[in-house]
């Protein structure tokens, strides 16, 4: 085949593959990830029931999924959503997680950071050394359903 | 253009670049149908493929429909095992392994076969083979829980339910069983689209149809003994803050009778449907099938509606006269849901089917598992939804729980024996009946607190310190009586 075949042959490859591409990220609505709306982290029904329990409970009008599960800052915050969003695909797409969901070390310690960020001079008195150490109380441990679950 | 013209500029080049492409492209295309599939999952949760009603005992019509739950409910055949409990081919003789049974239930059926609890799929044909109801003449009041039994009731009462449960109870055991063959099921015919049922004869163990309205599928409690059991206890003071609906009735007009149809909370509905058979209970010969819970549902109150219950001829209620000692005692069967709900789970609102039917996912579907079963087998989704930690931690405190339950209960049945062996040394000592009654009313209720424990199926688990609690007052009842005993026996 010739230089110019060659290349209509790659130009339809590459335009299929970014039509293909851009459809996919449509479908599965890519967009609404890059929002702090909480309707996109339930794209995926895995987290109805998060969902549905938070947007009953307490918190609903004051603090959305991203308030407490992403950093503030920007750049921990688009690390922390690249790494999560990373995982998160990887276990939907291959269904190969832990049920019930269990938080990870990195995030529980993102969740505490954003509890103390409200609620911290309310309650310096009781978290007033690390907050991140292994042994540090943690504030969901007693206020377990407070952002979500069964009993909010 | 000067990329696109580099890929192709020689043949190689050309050929890996498009393989490339094709690769991504598939890789991309795998994505989308996964994306595509996960979605769809989020959609009919279920097709309703033929109709089922009231008459239909026969689960496996429902099946069709609710294909999910079926096969589960269907695992309920398999055997598993934990520490305390079992469910083989025919399980282990609970009194070959606890031999202290045998002299406790002297002159009872149970003495005769008494055996580990196996699945929900067993319930009819065990009950079928068991000597207790080969060797004994028993009650068709036993079909109440055995059998998929509510279309009989109906059909024996003319409509009404409760005359047909008096009248099946008072029957035979093979006669009541033969009704229960008799009225059979109505299944739909296969192919048919508009609701055509046929007859077929056949008993049933319980199925879909005994908690669900085959409608709406919600839960309901169908069984009499419940229904008038919780209504009494709803009439009584008795304090059941882990029943918030029977609190919310008491405190209304109450112009209607407690009914959990109608009062229920759907959280408590899922303790309920379990409660219509995992109670204690009498279930005849002598008086109509009931629970006794018009004074509360500890083990104390429920002793005490016994001692006030007469039986028709005036006699003061009792199970079975002890072979040995002549005292007419009293035998726990499985009082699951009054021992849950003295504990923190009950207590907490967590309901049987949260731990023993707990939610999983199927899809997008939460599905609760209707392989109904031990906790201890199923630890992800029955505890750490609650309790965020290591299932080999988790394990050890039940374990922790269940050993010193266990530890306890041998120390009572110790004494309990030593009770019954001193009381028969007494007997044959010469002491009268007049001097040996109060010995024997200890003899009733500390053997009745030692087989309430040891009949109920959690080996304390569903309240520790109630459990704990119980078997001391066993322990000191049961010396109590030794003691008495030994003082009217030979010097």
């Amino acid at each position: 085949m010739e230089g110019g075949g060659r290349r209509l042959v790659l130009a339809v490859l590459l335009g299929g593959l970014a039509g293909l591409g851009a459809f996919t990220f449509h479908h599965g609505e890519g967009l609404s990830y890059f929002s702090t709306d909480p309707r996109g982290c339930k794209n995926c029904h895995i987290m109805n029931d998060e969902y549905a329990s938070w947007s009953k409970g307490s918190h609903e009008d004051v603090a959305a999924c991203v308030d407490c599960h992403l950093p503030h800052a920007l750049v921990p915050k688009l690390f922390s959503k690249a790494r999560n969003g990373y995982f998160h695909s990887k276990g939907f797409t291959f269904q190969d997680f832990h049920e019930p969901i269990l938080i990870q070390p990195a995030n529980a310690a993102i969740l505490q950071a954003s509890c103390l960020r409200c609620h911290g001079e309310f309650v310096h008195d009781i978290v007033r050394g690390s907050s991140t150490a292994e042994d540090a109380v943690q504030c969901v441990h007693c206020h377990r359903g407070v952002g979500h679950g069964a009993r909010g | 253009m000067s990329i696109l013209s580099a890929l192709t500029r020689s043949r190689w080049s050309f050929a890996a670049t498009a393989l490339a492409c094709a690769v991504a492209m598939a890789l991309v295309a795998a994505l989308l149908t996964s994306i595509f599939e996960r979605k769809l999952e989020a959609r009919n949760p279920y097709v309703r493929l033929v109709e089922v009603s009231e008459e239909t005992t026969d689960s496996a019509p429902w099946g069709m429909n609710w294909s999910r739950e079926y096969d589960d409910y269907r695992r309920t055949v398999d055997s598993t095992r934990t520490r305390f409990g079992g469910s083989e081919a025919l399980p282990e003789q609970k009194i070959e392994r606890d031999p202290w049974l045998e002299r406790l239930f002297a002159g009872y059926a149970f003495a005769l076969d008494y055996r580990d609890r196996r699945g929900h799929a067993y319930m009819l044909s065990d009950q079928e083979m068991t000597k207790r109801v080969t060797e004994r003449p028993q009650p068709g009041a036993c079909l109440h829980c055995h059998a998929s039994v509510m279309p009989t009731y109906r059909r024996m009462g003319a409509g009404d339910v409760f005359a047909g449960f008096e009248a099946l109870g008072k029957l035979s055991y093979a006669d009541a069983h033969a009704e229960v063959v008799a009225t059979g099921t109505s299944n739909p015919v296969a192919g048919a689209t508009g609701g055509e049922f046929a007859h077929a004869p056949g008993a049933f163990a319980l199925g879909c149809v005994d908690c669900h309205d085959p409608r709406s599928m919600e839960l309901r409690v169908t069984r009499p003994g419940f229904l008038r059991g919780i209504r009494a206890l709803a009439e009584s003071d008795e304090p059941v803050p882990h029943l918030p609906s029977v609190e919310a009735w008491r405190s209304g007009p109450r112009k209607e009778a407690y009914d959990p149809n109608v009062d229920g909370t759907r959280q408590e509905m899922r303790s309920f449907v379990c409660g219509q058979c995992h109670v204690e209970y009498y279930c005849g010969p002598k008086a109509t099938l009931f629970f006794p819970w018009e004074r509360g549902l500890r083990v104390e109150e429920i002793e005490a509606t016994y001692d006030a219950t007469r039986f028709e001829d005036g006699h003061r209620f009792f199970d079975w006269k002890h072979a040995e000692t002549g005292a007419e005692v009293l035998k726990a069967q499985h009082p699951e849901f009054e021992l849950w709900s003295q504990g923190i789970h009950a207590r907490s609102g967590v309901a049987c089917a949260d731990c023993h039917m707990p939610y999983k996912r199927v899809g997008a579907l939460k599905v609760s598992d209707h392989w109904v079963r031990s906790p201890l087998l199923n630890i992800s989704r029955a505890c750490q939804v609650c309790h965020p930690y290591p299932e080999a931690e988790i394990e050890a405190r039940v374990t922790a729980i269940q050993e010193r339950t266990h530890a306890l209960m041998q120390r009572a049945a110790a004494a309990v024996t030593d009770m019954l062996d001193a009381l028969v040394a007494a007997q044959s000592g010469g002491a009268g009946d007049g001097a040996l009654a109060p010995v024997r009313e200890l003899q009733r209720a500390a053997q009745w607190r030692l087989d309430f424990v040891a009949a109920e199926n959690s080996m304390g688990f569903h309240a520790p310190a109630e459990a704990a609690r119980i078997l001391a007052e066993a322990i000191d009842l049961a010396r109590q009586a030794e003691l008495a005993a030994r003082l009217l026996g030979p010097r």
